[in-house]
């Protein structure tokens, strides 16, 4: 029954979308952690989104190829009194544009909702299919 | 009056098969619509199923030529053949990708609308079949 597998190709989206979400999470929470692990400022990430192989109906799924570094410049803050501060007065702050990833996180969420729904769709078509000849 | 209903219940089913096919294809571009360099893809329904009521064998299956039986015959075992179409976009984006969520979402509904009515036929036609079988 291939109804089935618009349920593998939306729960696909769904987890790539929440991946997706859970880095959004990620930058937002640390968009101003000025230190890490490494001794350097938080970096953004982003995922990268690639088209799983097709099936035979030509349909395919998603799946995040990767989580990529943000490459843009890091924010330069005046404060010298930060303990983080370097000699000139400048503090190394995250690369993370605030509205970036809340567009990002809508996106994220509108396209989950979509999966949603395309899941309860199919579920009525298939329990429409159970029904027939009763 | 057995035979027409095979022959109705045969136009139902090559049609349910290319609508699930369909609703595969949409639930792909709806899941791809922020994958970059994503085409969308779509099937004329109407041309398709045309097609598989004309050749009304096995479903359109695509093979490779072989020139020896020993050739492993690769065919693409698939309900939609050489039916799938790219999708020409109305306004394209900077990633090159050619989903378009209004149309996506209107087909899908549209398609989900039709495999259901699709369905019905097929019970009102069994309804028909159990009422001229009754004797009352």
């Amino acid at each position: 029954m291939s109804l089935f597998n618009v349920f593998g190709i939306a729960s696909s989206a769904m987890s790539a979308q929440s991946q997706r979400l859970n880095v959004v999470a990620s930058n937002l929470s640390n968009a101003d952690s000025v230190t890490s692990s490494t001794g350097e400022a938080y970096r953004g990430r982003q995922v990268v989104f690639s088209t799983l192989q097709a099936n035979p109906n030509g349909a395919s799924g998603v799946k995040v190829a990767g989580v990529v570094h943000d490459a843009s410049p890091m924010r330069q803050v005046f404060e010298p009194k930060h303990p983080m501060a370097d000699k000139n007065g400048y503090v190394t702050m995250p690369n993370v544009n605030v509205v970036d990833e809340m567009v990002n996180m809508m996106s994220a969420s509108r396209s989950y909702q979509n999966s949603v729904d395309m899941m309860n769709t199919t579920k009525s078509l298939l329990q429409k299919t159970l029904t027939i000849g009763q | 009056m057995i035979n027409k209903l095979d022959k109705e219940l045969n136009f139902h089913h090559h049609a349910l098969a290319l609508r699930v096919g369909r609703q595969e294809l949409l639930s792909s571009n709806v899941a791809n619509a922020d994958t970059p360099n994503f085409k969308a893809k779509d099937i004329d329904f109407a041309s398709a199923l045309n097609e598989k009521l004309r050749l009304n064998s096995s479903f359109g299956k695509v093979t490779l030529n072989t020139t020896s039986p020993t050739h492993i015959n690769a065919g693409a075992n698939s309900v939609l053949g050489d039916n799938i179409l790219y999708r020409i976009p109305l306004q394209p984006s900077v990633d090159g990708n050619t989903v378009d969520m209004d149309m996506e979402r209107t087909r899908f509904a549209d398609n989900a609308l039709k495999y259901d009515a699709s369905i019905s036929f097929i019970n009102n036609e069994f309804r028909n079949i159990m009422l001229a079988m009754q004797e009352r």
